[in-house]
């Protein structure tokens, strides 16, 4: 199975042209990671104080929460499209009528994942640019959070779009919500990982959003450190398996 | 003539529970789920960074009652806009109840009953949660359930009004992104309205939530409120009756033929 690059383009110019009468939809989702910096980085970050990392330099706790509210925003705009699949696939009968064409299961699935990306990467422009203008980047190195927003986007993207194959209907959104908010909550996002008992740091290391928030601190705060190889590569392996299922399954699911 | 068994309202809010019957298991672990979560990371993780919270408190006594408020505020919200949506426009069940002696008024007050039903079902085991944390006592927990549902209720038909208003569920996101999650995160939930800059202070008084929080907040721990209580009180009671009355009229104009 092999995608063609038009037939994927073709399935990520469908949702930008049905977007057009949702614009508003898809821009609000830039607020969300703002808010929560200006609540939880601004005004709980009064209360905090200075953040003291590992072998480095006490940082301010806004700068050390935002890029994982980056990280974190990347993640549900990737998680919110790709859940978006689920009415396509089972209601709109979208992707049948699109077998009539040249468009094949393949297609589908990388034309997808691929505009679940671009959505992400539109609210990490956006976002480091909020960023920047609050003084919480230090350096050039800050806009190389872009690509790595567009990485964890991918990693979600793609397991997303798998997991999403497998639901049977609008409840199993519960389901999703129960993935979410703990990964949310509890990859070193709010507080560095050494809060925790070791035991728990190691299970924290599953969470890919863990992986994606310390690559991008690491760029955000301009602290470069041989393990962001290690962390990116982790998200680019979820991504490949991810899209490896989402491939399988939509190849199953459409044809059969 | 045969008289109608129970009255309008009661059978409004008998169909919610019908509904319920097969979604109840979901909801309610998540309702257990939700606090644990919560408190673990925003109270005990964020937490353990803040050496002195508000008021000399620990930072996670300090969060836990703002937040059993703003579990009824998302709780309340939740059950007066997707599932309103539902019964006007997609399986329209409001149309349906109107086909029998139930009127509009019943259909808000039965409404209004469900979100009580719901409200006080998942404040009161976030009031177990928390007391399980070591926050509050338990008989002042129990106690500070009372303005957390008010708080719900305060928002119950506002939020209907505004979801019968609507001409496509387009606006139901909006109203999450820019109601619901700025309303939790700046109405001295998470830190106190007192850090905030001045001009934007009388904003956040403007929030049914933070005089929610506030009260949750004196009930739970015994410690004095930034208004007098009544004062906070009073707000929630009106800014709820102005919602209820918002949404018996927009629902008669919505399903008037």
């Amino acid at each position: 199975m092999r995608a063609t690059i038009s037939g994927a383009a073709r399935v990520f110019e469908r949702n930008l042209v049905s977007y057009r009468r949702g614009w508003v939809v898809l821009f609000s989702g830039f607020f969300e990671p703002v808010f929560y910096l200006f609540s939880i980085g601004v005004g709980v970050g009064a209360l905090v104080g200075d953040v003291h990392l590992a072998g480095g330099a006490p940082v301010s706790y806004r700068a050390f929460v935002a890029p994982a509210l980056l990280a974190s925003s990347a993640m549900n705009g990737a998680i919110n499209e790709a859940f978006n699949i689920l009415p396509r696939l089972k209601y709109d009968k979208l992707y049948t009528t699109m077998l009539a064409t040249p468009i094949r299961p393949v297609d589908v699935a990388i034309g997808e994942i691929a505009w679940s990306v671009a959505r992400g990467g539109i609210y990490a422009v956006g976002f480091v640019a909020v960023m920047a203008t609050l003084g919480l980047v230090d350096s050039w190195l800050a806009l190389a959070t872009v690509p790595a927003a567009l990485l964890v986007g991918f990693a979600f993207a793609a397991a997303g779009i798998a997991g999403v194959s497998f639901m049977r209907s609008w409840q199993d959104y519960e389901l999703l919500q129960l993935v979410i908010l703990p990964l949310f909550l509890f990859s070193a996002t709010f507080y560095p990982l050494d809060v925790y008992p070791p035991l728990l740091q190691q299970i924290t290391r599953i969470s890919p959003l863990y992986h994606g928030v310390e690559l991008m601190r690491g760029f955000a705060l301009g602290s470069l450190d041989p393990t962001m190889i290690g962390h990116a590569a982790i998200l680019g392996a979820v991504g490949a398996a991810g899209t490896y299922v989402a491939v399988r399954r939509l190849h199953r699911l459409l044809l059969f | 003539m045969t008289r109608p068994v129970m009255n309008g309202a009661a059978a409004v809010v008998e169909a919610s529970f019908t509904r319920y019957r097969r979604t109840w298991r979901a909801s309610v672990f998540s309702s257990f789920l939700n606090p644990i979560l919560l408190l673990l990371a925003m109270g005990m993780g964020l937490g353990s960074l803040i050496e002195l919270g508000p008021g000399g408190l620990p930072y996670l006594t300090w969060l836990a009652p703002g937040l059993l408020a703003g579990i009824a505020m998302q709780t309340a919200v939740g059950e007066s806009s997707y599932p309103i949506m539902s019964a006007l426009r997609w399986t329209k069940t409001f149309e349906a109840a109107l086909a029998t002696p139930i009127g509009i008024p019943d259909l808000v007050e039965g409404h209004l009953l469900w979100v009580l039903f719901r409200t006080t079902q998942v404040t009161a085991v976030f009031a177990i949660v928390m007391t399980g944390f070591g926050v509050g006592r338990p008989v002042a927990n129990a106690g500070a359930v009372v303005p957390a549902v008010a708080t719900g209720l305060a928002f119950a038909g506002a939020v209907t009004a505004y979801t019968a208003n609507l001409r496509s569920e387009n606006g139901l996101p909006a109203l999450f992104r820019f109601g619901v999650v700025p309303l939790l995160l700046f109405s001295g939930t998470y830190f106190p309205v007192a850090d905030l800059p001045a001009g934007l202070r009388p904003i956040a008084y403007l929030s049914p939530l933070f005089h929610g929080a506030e009260l949750a907040r004196t009930v739970s721990l015994g410690i004095a409120s930034t208004f007098p209580p009544a004062v906070h009180a009073t707000v929630l009671l009106g800014v709820g009756a102005l919602g209820v009355w918002a949404a018996g009229r927009v629902l008669s104009r919505r399903l008037a033929r």
